[in-house]
């Protein structure tokens, strides 16, 4: 085990600190003997894929779970022997959960302030006094909101805002954000860390739990990467590169060369000509070759999933044509779309991708009924054929086929959402932000999949807006800013950080 | 884009083959074993008999319930649809002669009646799956209209004198079955087909579960809609054709009370009351169980209100015990997986 470094805001005394803290539940240890410290002000990151123990040591941290043993927890002085979250949230200890756990229907003062008017006894609630005190926190942060308006009537970023202007009331001294920078684009991202760089000049500790390293490295002071419930170490954010934390997250080095490859020779299987949704997108001509990943990048609102809907017969275009094979083709429905070989898997896997409590094995069939029905009914042998060839085509790692697909990690449940739709035999795929929500390791068998389907001649197109993804793993990027395609990239003639330049102007 | 206020309504995964039959089955012994022991004369073949002539109404209307409920939706037209199927059989009788009609305008009543109840369901249908309304407004809306309709057609009085051969439908027994009850267990055989071998039947689970995911499935989810409502219409027909049959007479209002017993069935078998879990076989063993329930209470001597607050019990007792359960089977889990 790595020993900890001493890190860039060393202060004499820790605000924070706990050591060799192991959890247990039923027989299988969450945590293995990890210590965590946290200085005053400090920026802390907590990096580490799906269950290596992030969010149970939050959880040991604010008293929801009792570590094994005697495991004291000293926080600004004082020893707890038994945190509990009453103490915690006493002694100052927050957390802003990524679902972030607000009130959609109650104004902006009610969700800030709401605290302070819930007691043991019933009472009036003081209006007044509320927007005073939610007037009051914004103005720390800098930030100013209409705070009679419904929460909902917010964006994400200005709803962060407010979870952390709340999580601010009363006398807060150390901050955990689980994933907050999850659905913010570039520029709320920025201003976000903007706040969270005040925080911590007014002494209140930040601890990010974040999957998007270069953020990471940009705002904090140190890392703390814990793997399989183990501490990796400890480590100044100067010295770190995103993929040396990878490595250190996945206890493997990924190659990150660039997969580009021409396939100019090949049929194209989609040529699209001056395609037009007024306010979406607009004279859209693009082009995807048998066996070629095309990849399209842009900000969020650049008109990506609007596009992929179009091509997937969701959405009717107002001009262009729309090949497939050279054959001209018009969708009424995406039922449409699906019989004439194109899938579309959605960039929101959760609402949209899969039906979460629905087993393994519907999801896997949903799209291709047609496939296993005889006769009108559902054969149930090519049901299971079909079902378990897929399972063992993509690795899919499950229980059992009837389990449901929540109960499946995010890598998992995209490769069921793959599977999905590779077993309605499809000419042209289209992905669209396929590695959202699914952990660093799973990312590159995610890759590896979609090299192996290319491979074999399936022509696909890749949406994201994570540039490296697009810029490692397609043949040619195209940029998507407003609606238009203002760029074409050739990854083999083109560094990262010229793309990035190019797409971030 | 997933907002952070959108709560995924995930749902308890549908458990082997046969979990969601034990709650019924036990229920059903558990009734068994206590008016046995209660009163020597249950385990009869009086009993027997009230409850296989009792059954197939309720049923009926709880197979015409099931399917929209596994929608996420609601049909709380049910039983006002299956008067005025019986209204139909009755007002084509009636221009055929009355009591002297002969059974060719029997038939045609049936088929008008059963045209008129899909056309019920199919209005319904079209309005949820075009409109987006809600269920229980749109449902609500058609119940309302087709009381004050049939109110009207029939003054609120009762619609009798139908021809003797429409009895046996009613009371007959075919090799010692009741007839209504061939008639219902044909339709929970073609509704347990149509749940877990069918097209239809996958996606009305799949729409049931999340229906802006089955659309990006490719699954028609307007077609499914549309056909669900339909067939619950249809559904209620034949239940309309047997009650005219039982009662040989037709009153609109004739069992309004079974509506929210229908719900009430639907959910003791083991239904997901938001749609997208539940099975037609369990629903029939909860339908029996509630029956013999209400048989037993009677042979005791407790007034027909009594069986009635005691399926009230039951419902929340049942609600009790399945969240027990779930709370033994997630320590199960957990203690298995780690």
């Amino acid at each position: 085990m790595a020993t900890a470094v001493p890190g860039a805001a060393a202060a004499p005394r820790p605000l924070l600190s706990l050591s060799d803290v192991s959890v247990t539940f039923g027989g299988v240890q969450a945590l293995k003997g990890v210590s965590f410290e946290v200085m005053p002000g400090e920026v802390h990151c907590l990096a580490g894929e799906n269950g290596s123990g992030k969010s149970t040591l939050i959880k040991v941290i604010t008293g929801v779970y009792r570590p094994d043993g005697v495991a004291r927890i000293t926080f600004d002085g004082v020893v707890y022997d038994h945190m509990t979250p009453v103490a915690a949230q006493a002694a100052g200890i927050r957390v802003i959960w990524q679902d972030l756990a607000l009130f959609p229907e109650m104004t902006v003062a009610e969700n800030i302030a709401f605290q302070e008017v819930v007691g043991a006894r019933p009472r009036l609630v003081d209006h007044r006094a509320m927007r005073e005190t939610a007037r009051r926190v914004l103005a720390r942060l800098g930030t100013s909101l209409d705070l009679d308006l419904p929460l909902r009537d917010y964006s994400i970023a200005r709803r962060q805002i407010v979870a952390i202007a709340r999580a601010l009331v009363g006398e807060a001294k150390i901050i955990f954000m689980d994933e907050p920078t999850a659905s913010l684009t570039q520029a709320e991202t920025r201003h976000l860390l903007d706040i969270v760089r005040t925080l911590s000049r007014e002494g209140i500790a930040v601890v990010f739990v974040s999957h998007r390293l270069a953020e990471v490295i940009e705002v904090s002071d140190r890392i703390t990467v814990l793997r399989d419930g183990r501490l990796v170490g400890v480590y100044p954010a100067k010295e770190m590169t995103p993929s040396r934390i990878t490595e250190l997250m996945t206890g493997r080095t990924f190659d990150t060369n660039v997969r580009a490859r021409s396939r100019a020779g090949a049929p194209a299987v989609l040529t699209v000509e001056g395609l037009t949704r007024r306010g979406e997108f607009e004279n859209v001509s693009l082009e995807v070759r048998r066996g070629e990943t095309l990849g399209i990048t842009g900000l969020l609102g650049a008109g990506r999933t609007e596009l992929a809907l179009t091509l997937f017969g969701m959405r009717r275009p107002h001009a262009g044509t729309i090949r497939l094979d050279g054959e001209p083709v018009r969708f009424a429905s995406n039922r449409d779309a699906i019989r004439a070989g194109i899938a579309y898997l959605s960039e929101d896997r959760l609402a949209l991708g899969l039906i979460q409590p629905q087993s393994i094995a519907d999801n896997l069939v949903v799209a291709s009924l047609d496939r296993i029905i005889r006769g009108g009914l559902i054969s149930r042998r090519r049901k299971e054929e079909l079902v378990s060839r897929w399972i063992s085509e993509l690795g899919i790692r499950i229980g059992r086929p009837e389990d449901a697909v929540s109960t499946l990690s995010g890598g998992n449940q995209q490769r069921v959402a793959i599977a999905k739709w590779l077993a309605t035999d499809p000419r042209l795929l289209i992905l669209d932000a396929p590695t959202v929500g699914v952990d660093v390791g799973a990312r590159a068998g995610i890759f590896d999949i979609v090299a192996r389907l290319a491979e074999e001649g399936l022509a696909i197109i890749l949406i994201s807006d994570e540039l490296p993804e697009v810029y490692y793993n397609a043949d040619r990027v195209l940029h998507l800013a407003r609606g238009r395609i203002v760029g074409e990239y050739d990854p083999r003639s083109i560094t990262l950080p010229e793309l990035e330049a190019a797409v971030y102007a | 884009m997933t907002s952070p206020f959108l709560v995924l309504p995930l749902r308890r995964p549908q458990q082997g083959l046969s979990a969601d039959l034990a709650g019924p089955l036990a229920a059903f012994v558990l009734v068994m074993l206590v008016f046995s022991l209660a009163t020597p004369r249950f385990l009869s073949s009086a009993t027997f008999g009230s409850v296989a002539f009792q059954l197939p109404e309720l049923g009926l209307l709880t197979l015409a319930m099931l399917l929209p409920i596994l929608t996420g939706g609601l049909n709380l037209a049910i039983t006002f649809t299956a008067n005025i199927a019986g209204l139909t059989v009755a007002w084509v009788l009636h221009r055929n002669g009355g009591v002297d009609a002969g059974p060719a305008a029997f038939a045609l009543g049936v088929v008008l009646a059963l045209a008129a109840g899909a056309a019920s369901g199919l209005v319904m249908g079209l309005v949820i799956a075009f409109s987006r309304a809600h269920p229980i407004l749109v449902t609500l809306a058609m119940m309302i209209f087709l009381r004050g309709l049939g109110e009207f057609l029939t003054r609120g009085g009762d619609i009798s004198g139908f021809p003797a051969f429409i009895r046996p439908f009613g009371h007959g027994s075919v090799l010692g079955v009741p007839v209504p009850l061939v008639v219902f267990l044909a339709c929970a055989g073609l509704w347990h087909l149509l749940l877990s071998r069918t097209r239809l039947g996958f996606n009305i689970y799949m729409i049931g579960s999340n229906i802006a995911a089955a659309r990006y499935s490719g699954v028609d989810t307007r077609k499914v809609i549309v056909l669900v409502y339909t067939l619950s219409g249809l559904m209620c027909s034949v239940a309309g054709i047997i009650m005219l049959a039982r009662f040989n007479s037709v009153r609109v209002g004739h069992g309004e009370a079974y509506l929210l017993i229908t719900v009430l069935a639907c959910f003791l078998g083991g239904v997901d009351p938001f749609g997208g879990f539940g099975r037609a076989i369990p629903v029939v063993v909860a339908l029996v169980v509630l029956q013999l329930l209400s048989s037993g209470l009677n042979l005791l001597g407790a007034s027909q209100h009594l069986a009635t607050a005691v399926w009230g019990m039951l419902l929340v007792a049942v609600m009790i015990l399945r969240w027990l359960a779930g709370q033994a089977v997630a320590r199960i889990e957990r203690r298995r997986r780690r």
